[in-house]
C-alpha cells in the first residue's frame, strides 16, 4: 500500500507547493485547478494533446527504467531519442519515394538502431571500462545535440524554410493519426508505446534475459557468482535503453511533424527520469506516470493564456516543482533500497 | 541511585526495540569485578544489542545499567569511555598507515602549545606494556603487524583510556590457535591486574576454557547465567538454541573414487594492478570425487582469492596463470556459468553479497543460476510453474523456514538464507561442490543440517572444496587438510594424522 501511496503523495506535494506560489503571485489555486483540468482533459482536442505529449514520455520513461533494473542510470535519454528522430526523418528525407508500410518500418528501425547505438556506447563504457554512466551519457546528450544541429543546418536542410528543420519525409512514411481527436496529432505511435510497454514487462518478469537483467541490478556480485556475465548484461540494459529512446522520434516524425525539428523536445529525455521514478521502474507505472506528465505538460501550457498572474515562467516552475517532488521521493526510495542492499 | 550492587556491571531489565522487533527484552546481568565474563549467543540473540547499550552506542528504551554499583545514562559512547569502559570491535578500529605509537594515542594525545608530546606518550604506554606483559612495536605501521599485534594494540588503546572494564567483540574470529591461546593468557593477566573482561563469543570452546562465569543469550532474553565451571558445552548449546542440539556429526570414512573432481596445477593470481604482490601462488591440489578436502587457514590468506581464480578463471579484473580442471575439463579459459553448468554447486563465502537478491522472494533466489537450466525455461522464457514445483519441494526438504516461497530472502534468518543457498546449489545435481564458510553465522541447529548434508553430497560421488576459518569444521569435515599461508599451500594433512596445535602452527606460518 505504501508502495502507491508514497509516489500519490509526492505529485500531491509538489503540486501543493506550485499552487502556493501561483497564490503568492495573486492567482486562487482552486482557479489553477479549474483550468489544469479543462486545459488536459476538456475537449477531445485537449485529451489528444495531453496523449500526444504522453507518448514520447512512455518512451523515454521505459528508457530510464528498464537501466535502473539492471542497476543503471541512464541520463541519455534526451540525447538517445534525438538521434532516433534525426535518423527516422534523415531516411525519409533521403528515401522520399518508398511505398507504405515498407516506409514507416524503415524509419522505425533506423529510429531504434540509432537510439540503441547511442545507448550501446555507454553501456559498453560502463561494463568494460569502468568509467560511470551517469557522466558518459550526460556528455553523450551534448554530442547527439550537436550532431543534430550539424545534419539539420548542413547535410539535410530544407531550403523552404527559415526553421532549423530537415526536409520534409516521403508521403508513403506519415503515420494514420485518429480522427476522434479534432486535430491533434494523436497517430499510431500511441498504441505503439502501450504495446512496448507491455512487451518491456513481459521481457522483464517472463523471460530469462529480464530476469537476468534484474538480478544484476538487485545484486551484481551475487548475479557473477551465479555465472551470469554481468558486463554483457549492463550493455544490453543501455542497448534497450537506446532503442526506447529513439522510438521517440516515430510518434515526433512519421506522426507529427513530417521533419526533424532542431529543439522539438521539451525534455522529454529528462521528464523520463520523473515519470520513470514516479512508475517505480515497472512498464505499468510508466504508462500511468507518462499520462499524469502528458496531462501536466498540457494543463501548464495553457495557464498563462487563461489567468491573469500566472505567467509562462510560473506554469514552468509549478511543474518543474512536481517534476523535483516526485523525483526527489523516487530517488530517495531507490538509494535507500540501493544502500541497504 | 541504589548502592546495593558492588558487581562492576549490572544491567537490569534492558529492553531495546527496533521497530517492532524487540532486540532485548528485560535483560538483567551482572558481572563481577576481576573476572572474565563470557555473552554467548546465536546471531541476532542480543548479545551485541546489549553490549551496545552497555558502551553508549544505543540508548536502552527501559531498564536501568550500573557501574560500580552506581546508576549510569550514557547520550554517547564518550560518557561510557570516561566511565571507564572500551570496547574491542571486532573489526578493528585502526587507521593502517600510521604507526602503532599514533594509532593509541589518537583521541586523546597528551598536547602541549599545539604540539603532541610522543615522549610523554610513550614512556606512559610502555609502562602500560610492562605492567601487563603486551609488548608493541610502537613505530612500526599497523598495516605492517600481524593481526594478532593488532588485536594487541587496540586493548593498549583502552588501557591507555584508563578502562577497567572490557568489552571483546568475537576477538577471535581472525586468530590462529596460537594467537587465540596468547590473547586469552594476557586477558587473564589483565583480570589478575583487576580488570572486569567480557567476552562476546558463539564459541563454546573458549567460553569453556577461559571464562569465570557466563551468561547465555537466545531471542533477545538471557537464557541462562551460571560459573563455568558448573556447566559443559552441551548445555550452553541448548540454551542458546532452545532445545537439545548434536554438537558435532559423526563422519564416516570417505570411499573416493578414481577420478577427479577438481585438479588446480599452478595456479597464480596477481591483483589488478601490474606489478602488484601476487594473492595467491603456485597453488596446486586436487580432489578426488567422493572426498572432502578443507582449506584451513587464517582469513585473508588468500582463500576468497583462489575461489575468485578457480570460478571466474577469464574475469580480466585479475591476472591469472596456471590451469583449473573441473570433471576432466580444462576450464582456465571458460565462463563462470559453463563451468557451474558441469555440476559445479558454490555455497559462496559471503551468503548476503554473492548468493542472494535480499529484495526479492525466496522463489527468484533459488532460481539464481538455474534460470537458464531446461528445467526452468524454454526458448528465453522463464517456466514460472516448474520453478513454483521444485521450490516447493526444495523448502520443504531442505527446511527453510518460513515455507513461503513469496517471502524476501532479505527476512530470513541467516540459517534459514544459508539452507535455500544449500537446497538452490544442491539442486544442480553437484559433482562438485565448493563450500566457503558453510556454516557462518549461522545458528547451530542449521549447522547440523549443512553439515549432514555436506558428507552426503560426499557420498553421492561428489567432489567438496571446504574453505573454512573455523578449525572445528575442517577436523570434523575433512578427509584430507590443507592449509593455506601466505597465498600458499604450505602444508597437506590427513584427517587422522593431524593435531589443531599442528595445524596451528602450519597456518601461523611457521
Amino acid at each position: 500500500m505504501r508502495k502507491f501511496l508514497q509516489p500519490i503523495l509526492a505529485v500531491v506535494f509538489g503540486l501543493a507547493l506550485g499552487l502556493g506560489f501561483t497564490r503568492i503571485a495573486g492567482e486562487s489555486p482552486w482557479h489553477v485547478l479549474q483550468i489544469l483540468g479543462k486545459s488536459a482533459f476538456g475537449s477531445s482536442y485537449d485529451l489528444g494533446m495531453t496523449l500526444f505529449y504522453s507518448t514520447p514520455l512512455i518512451f523515454t520513461g521505459l528508457a530510464v527504467a528498464v537501466p535502473l533494473q539492471a542497476g543503471l542510470f541512464n541520463i541519455g535519454a534526451e540525447g538517445q531519442l534525438t538521434l532516433g528522430a534525426l535518423a527516422a526523418a534523415s531516411v525519409g528525407a533521403l528515401w522520399p519515394g518508398l511505398p507504405w508500410p515498407l516506409a514507416p518500418a524503415f524509419a522505425t528501425m533506423a529510429a531504434i538502431l540509432a537510439g540503441t547505438v547511442w545507448g550501446a556506447i555507454p553501456g559498453w563504457l560502463r561494463a568494460r571500462r569502468g568509467s560511470h554512466e551517469v557522466i558518459n551519457t550526460i556528455m553523450l546528450n551534448f554530442i547527439a545535440a550537436g550532431l543534430a544541429s550539424y545534419v539539420t543546418l548542413y547535410l539535410l536542410k530544407n531550403p523552404d524554410t527559415q526553421n532549423p528543420e530537415t526536409r520534409p519525409i516521403g508521403p508513403g512514411y506519415h503515420l494514420l493519426q485518429f480522427g476522434f481527436f479534432n486535430g491533434a496529432p494523436v497517430s499510431m505511435a500511441l498504441p505503439l508505446a502501450v504495446v512496448t510497454a507491455a512487451l518491456v514487462s513481459i521481457l522483464l518478469w517472463r523471460t530469462v534475459l529480464g530476469y537476468e537483467l534484474r538480478a544484476v541490478g538487485q545484486n551484481e556480485s551475487a548475479a557473477r557468482a551465479a555465472g551470469i556475465d554481468t558486463g554483457r548484461m549492463r550493455i544490453i540494459a543501455m542497448c534497450l535503453a537506446g532503442g526506447l529512446a529513439g522510438l521517440v522520434g516515430v510518434g515526433e516524425v512519421l506522426g507529427n511533424a513530417g521533419k526533424f525539428r532542431l529543439g522539438f523536445s521539451p525534455e522529454y529525455g529528462f521528464i523520463g527520469i520523473a515519470v520513470a521514478l514516479l512508475g517505480r521502474n515497472q512498464p505499468g507505472g510508466v504508462v500511468a506516470a507518462a499520462l499524469l506528465f502528458g496531462a501536466l505538460h498540457k494543463g501548464t501550457s495553457d495557464l498563462d493564456l487563461e489567468t491573469e498572474h500566472v505567467t509562462r515562467e510560473l506554469s514552468l516552475v509549478l511543474q518543474a516543482l512536481i517534476i523535483l517532488s516526485v523525483s526527489a521521493e523516487g530517488l530517495w526510495s531507490w538509494m535507500k533500497k540501493r544502500s541497504e542492499a | 541511585m541504589s548502592a546495593e550492587t558492588t558487581a562492576a556491571v549490572e544491567l537490569r531489565g534492558l529492553t531495546k526495540h527496533f521497530g517492532n522487533v524487540v532486540a532485548n527484552a528485560g535483560v538483567d546481568l551482572r558481572v563481577e569485578r576481576g573476572t572474565i565474563h563470557g555473552v554467548i549467543g546465536e546471531n541476532g540473540a542480543g548479545k551485541s544489542t546489549a553490549m551496545k547499550m552497555l558502551y553508549g552506542i544505543l540508548t536502552p528504551d527501559a531498564g536501568q545499567i550500573f557501574i560500580n554499583g552506581k546508576t549510569r545514562v550514557w547520550t554517547s559512547p564518550s560518557d561510557a569511555i570516561a566511565a571507564g569502559i572500551g570496547m574491542v570491535h571486532q573489526h578493528f578500529m585502526l587507521a593502517g598507515p600510521y604507526s602503532a605509537l599514533d594509532n593509541i594515542v589518537l583521541g586523546a594525545e597528551p598536547v602541549r602549545l599545539g604540539v603532541i608530546e610522543r615522549t610523554k606518550a610513550r614512556a606512559r604506554l610502555e609502562a602500560l606494556a610492562r605492567q601487563y606483559g603486551l609488548p608493541v612495536d610502537w613505530d612500526e605501521a599497523i598495516d605492517e603487524l600481524p593481526v594478532g599485534v593488532q588485536q594487541r594494540i587496540e586493548i593498549l588503546k583502552l588501557l591507555y583510556r584508563d578502562a577497567h572494564i572490557l568489552i571483546l567483540d568475537e576477538p577471535t574470529a581472525v586468530l590462529t590457535p596460537q594467537e587465540t591461546n596468547e590473547l586469552f593468557r594476557n586477558l587473564k593477566k589483565l583480570r589478575d591486574e583487576g580488570k572486569t573482561i567480557l567476552l562476546i563469543t558463539h564459541k563454546l570452546k573458549e567460553v569453556m576454557s577461559f571464562t569465570d562465569r557466563v551468561t547465555v543469550f537466545r531471542a533477545g532474553k538471557v537464557t541462562g547465567e551460571m560459573q563455568t565451571s558448573q556447566t559443559n558445552p552441551q548445555e550452553l548449546a541448548n540454551l542458546m538454541v532452545g532445545r537439545k542440539v548434536v554438537l558435532s556429526i559423526d563422519v564416516p570414512p570417505a570411499h573416493p573414487r578414481d577420478e577427479l573432481a577438481m585438479d588446480v596445477t599452478g595456479l597464480s593470481l596477481a591483483g589488478a594492478v601490474a606489478g602488484s604482490r601476487h594473492k595467491i601462488s603456485e597453488v596446486s591440489f586436487s580432489i578426488k570425487r567422493g572426498e572432502i578436502v578443507g582449506i584451513a587457514g587464517v582469513e585473508g590468506n588468500g582463500q576468497s582469492e583462489l575461489l575468485e581464480a578457480i570460478l571466474h578463471p577469464r574475469d580480466p579484473l585479475c591476472r591469472t596463470s596456471g590451469t583449473v580442471r573441473f570433471l576432466d575439463e580444462d576450464v582456465t579459459s571458460w565462463e563462470a556459468w559453463k563451468i557451474r553448468d558441469l555440476g559445479v554447486a558454490v555455497i559462496p563465502e559471503d551468503r548476503q553479497q554473492e548468493g542472494l537478491l535480499l529484495e526479492r522472494p525466496v522463489s527468484e533466489n533459488f532460481l539464481l543460476g538455474l534460470q537458464r537450466s531446461s528445467a526452468f525455461s524454454h526458448a528465453g522464457f522463464l517456466n514460472a510453474k516448474a520453478l513454483q514445483m521444485a521450490a516447493t519441494q526444495a523448502v520443504e526438504e531442505y527446511d527453510v523456514r518460513p515455507r513461503d516461497l513469496a517471502i524476501l530472502a532479505g527476512k530470513l534468518s541467516g540459517g534459514n538464507q544459508q539452507k535455500l543457498i544449500v537446497a538452490r546449489e544442491f539442486q544442480r545435481k553437484p559433482r562438485m561442490l565448493i563450500a566457503a564458510q558453510p556454516t557462518r553465522g549461522v545458528d547451530v541447529g542449521a549447522i547440523e543440517f549443512i553439515h549432514n548434508r555436506i558428507v552426503r553430497a560426499r557420498d553421492e560421488g561428489a567432489g567438496v572444496l571446504l574453505v573454512s576459518s573455523e578449525l572445528d569444521e575442517i577436523l570434523t569435515l575433512s578427509d584430507r587438510i590443507l592449509v593455506m599461508y601466505e597465498g600458499r599451500i604450505v602444508a597437506e594433512f590427513n584427517r587422522d594424522h593431524v593435531t589443531e596445535r599442528e595445524l596451528g602452527l602450519k597456518m601461523a606460518g611457521s
